[in-house]
């Protein structure tokens, strides 16, 4: 694996109903060293997702460069979208064994450390939310990606199931470790999951500034800790406080 | 259990009254325009015995499977295409409509008027009256299709054909049904007359000459044989795929 780099100049976006183009991204330039968690905040609307979608791909109209991985192979992504995104008509292992080239055995490792291998022949609409969030995690794992996009996969469901798969999506990254950008605008959760935050501001989306998490793993199971350091932001960078 | 029971005893009532309510009929008006249903049975069985009947409707059945094959997938098609481009469904949705407004017997004719009464313009004439209708319904699906899905699809590099096998072509399935269970009613109707008009054998041939014979007995035992054979393809084709299609469904 090697770092990843991403370098945004523009990107415009244009309203479908007036055909007005507006910036939404501009002079973005972050680079993510292998192997690192890192955890995007910013307020609603200001082009996480977006960004998301230039790195998977998925959107090419944009201004600029992104260096993902070896550039004589085509990068692999891993994309945990904001909804599972699984595909209602196949089961959990078919989705698993459509969208990878993961080996049966890798997959049945991946299915037990996310505590779903007797789900494994059920459909998705028979499964939990935090089920098929899952699911979605190992589908992005599985293919041994060099890099793993999350577009805030935790979001609308309760706070016990979160910190369950939380605790198990750290599980699965530190058994594979792989570099990681993780949206998010829930500050607790991107304290306990990143190596480092970086904090957007609103449209043309920017770096604002960026945090190293200082606190060790082993201690980030503990409230007050995490409640602290998220104290500790909000009192040196003031202006954070009115953007999440 | 109970309710499987219920179902089957209220279908066999229905029948039972059905058939009763001819006889009656047929009693009360005793005439040669409206037989009882045992002498519609007797002429049924004798012209199964005849080979008569096997023949002809096997002809006919033949002209459905062709031209249904054909206008479903030529109607898939051309339904995807329109529902993923828009510019090319302005350009062609006018012709939809005119396609879809001409009247069957009129694209009957001009078919054999222009190709003479062969085959060929038989099953071109029932295409032509099935494609409009299947196109319309497989755009709507086309139109619908998940875009979530498709982009992780992408995302995931599923590629051209695995994308269409398990993305696209589930969510297309109930519209492909629909468009087979309307289209499997509306051609056989639409054969019938290709072969009364051009034909000489088949169902609507020979549904032509009892017509001149004044032999409603034989029309009703023909009627019976084929509305029993679509219900068949229904029970064990169309509601079989039905069923293992839709499986995953809580």
């Amino acid at each position: 694996m090697t770092d990843v780099k991403i370098k945004i100049e523009h990107k415009n976006f244009e309203s479908p109903e007036t055909g007005e183009a507006k910036e939404v991204i501009a002079d973005l330039n972050i680079t993510l060293k292998s192997g690192e968690f890192v955890c995007l905040a910013g307020p609603s609307g200001c082009g996480k997702t977006t960004l998301l979608n230039i790195l998977s791909g998925l959107d090419k109209n944009f201004q600029g460069h992104i260096e993902l991985g070896q550039s004589e192979t085509k990068p692999s992504i891993g994309y945990v979208f904001q909804n599972p995104r699984l595909l209602p008509w196949r089961t959990v292992r078919e989705n698993l064994e459509l969208a990878t080239k993961a080996t049966p055995k890798f997959l049945d490792s991946l299915l037990a450390t996310m505590k779903l291998t007797s789900e494994q022949q059920t459909y998705p609409e028979q499964l939990s939310l935090g089920m098929s969030r899952r699911v979605s995690i190992i589908r992005a794992f599985a293919n041994d990606p060099d890099i793993l996009l999350m577009d805030e996969p935790f979001v609308s469901l309760d706070p016990p199931t979160a910190r369950q798969v939380r605790q198990l999506l750290i599980k699965l990254w530190t058994d594979r470790p792989h570099t990681v950008l993780f949206v998010t605008h829930d500050l607790r959760e991107a304290i306990t999951l990143a190596d480092r935050l970086i904090f957007l501001s609103n449209s043309p989306m920017s770096v604002i500034t960026e945090i190293p998490v200082s606190i060790p793993r082993d201690e980030r199971q503990y409230e007050a800790q995490v409640e602290s350091f998220r104290n500790k932001i909000f009192s040196d960078y003031p202006e954070i406080f009115g953007l999440l | 259990m109970q309710q499987q029971l219920r179902s089957q005893v209220l279908t066999s009532l229905s029948i039972l009254i059905f058939f009763s309510l001819w006889q009656g009929l047929a009693f009360f008006i005793d005439s040669n325009t409206l037989p009882p249903p045992v002498t519609v049975a007797k002429v049924l069985w004798r012209e199964i015995q005849t080979g008569q009947l096997p023949y002809h409707l096997g002809v006919t059945l033949l002209r459905l499977i062709i031209s249904f094959s054909i206008a479903m997938i030529l109607g898939c098609l051309i339904g995807i295409a329109l529902g993923q481009h828009k510019q090319l469904n302005t350009f062609f949705d006018h012709w939809l409509i005119i396609f879809l407004n001409i009247p069957a017997l009129v694209t009957i004719i001009l078919c054999y008027v222009w190709f003479g009464l062969i085959e060929v313009a038989a099953i071109l004439a029932v295409v032509i009256n099935k494609v409009p209708n299947v196109v319309v319904t497989i755009r709507e699906g086309s139109r619908a299709l998940d875009q979530d899905l498709l982009e992780m699809a992408e995302c995931y590099r599923f590629g051209k054909w695995k994308t269409f096998a398990h993305v696209i072509w589930p969510q297309l399935y109930p519209f492909v049904m629909a468009a087979s269970r309307s289209g499997l009613a509306l051609i056989w109707k639409i054969i019938l007359v290709v072969e009364l008009l051009g034909r000489s054998n088949g169902m609507g041939y020979q549904l032509h000459l009892f017509f001149q014979l004044f032999d409603v007995t034989s029309i009703l035992a023909y009627t019976i044989a084929f509305v029993s054979i679509i219900q068949l393809i229904e029970w064990l084709i169309l509601k079989p795929l039905d069923q293992k299609a839709l499986r995953w469904r809580r």
